[in-house]
């Protein structure tokens, strides 16, 4: 426990969050939102790796490394896809998912 | 209540109401504004923590280059004044289900589990160890995946580059 503050008030906070995340996955057509909320899942992720890093081995940093690289791996998936989505928005001018029906251009 | 559960709590309802309106929203500069509000609460969280290196990582690398990245996507694909149109109550309840089922299944299981309460030093993570970490390959080295991360991050800034660039054809 970190000073008063339960882990399991971490995990919960993470799990509405992530799942948070999802029902705007599923429910969002416009392929930025979709982004941010694959970013939303990516961050809740993130607590939980450094809630847990603290109370078993706060000595060690496994979790906040962890938390590092995906942080990095988040940024590299955000660049590439915004840079097909602009790719996607020359073509047909629209970035609407249920618009993208064919992959041959 | 101490201290720090009260700004946990306050932290935690700023990531709550702000993700809700961050899928939600229905103008899309909005929602990415909102996006920006959960991720610095995020920091906060991890400063509670104590992580101040990685506090310093979310702010400068997401809410300072994702969000913009996004907010300059935004602004090249559609127009500002635009709504989004509604998503439809078919499309929206089986999501809205799906993500109760999921949280309630997984509060559940948390609630249940009793977590050691071992209490865990709060000291400052020194910015020299983390470092050192970085740069070492033996035990608690992270060297070879701070490498394969740059080689990652450079194939990824070239395939944006060859991705986003205008064809002559």
């Amino acid at each position: 426990m970190f000073e008063g503050v339960p882990l399991s008030w971490f995990l919960i906070l993470s799990t509405i969050m992530f799942f948070i995340g999802v029902y705007g996955f599923l429910v969002r057509k416009n392929l930025i939102t979709i982004l941010m909320s694959t970013e939303l899942i990516l961050n809740s992720v993130c607590i939980n790796f450094v809630a847990f890093n603290k109370i078993l081995y706060p000595e060690h940093m496994e979790g906040m490394f962890f938390t590092v690289f995906i942080i990095a791996v988040a940024a590299a998936e955000a660049s590439v896809a915004i840079a097909i989505i602009i790719n996607i928005y020359r073509r047909i001018v629209n970035i609407d998912v249920e618009k993208m029906n064919e992959m041959k251009y | 209540m101490t201290s720090n559960q009260f700004m946990f709590l306050l932290f935690s309802a700023v990531i709550v109401i702000f993700s809700i309106l961050t899928v939600t929203s229905r103008r899309i500069l909005r929602a990415a504004t909102f996006l920006l509000f959960v991720l610095a609460s995020t920091a906060g969280l991890y400063f509670l923590l104590k992580y101040n290196f990685l506090a310093a990582i979310q702010l400068i690398v997401y809410a300072g280059g994702i969000v913009v990245l996004i907010i300059f996507s935004i602004l090249l694909t559609s127009h500002i004044a635009e709504k989004l149109p509604s998503a439809s109550l078919m499309k929206k309840w089986p999501a809205a289900l799906v993500a109760l089922v999921g949280a309630a299944l997984a509060i559940v299981v948390i609630l249940q589990y009793n977590f050691p309460g071992s209490v865990g030093s709060t000291e400052l993570v020194d910015v020299t160890q983390v470092g050192n970490s970085l740069i070492n390959y033996g035990k608690y080295g992270y060297a070879l995946p701070f490498e394969v991360i740059s080689i990652l991050l450079l194939a990824a800034m070239i395939g944006a580059i060859v991705l986003a660039k205008k064809r002559k054809d």
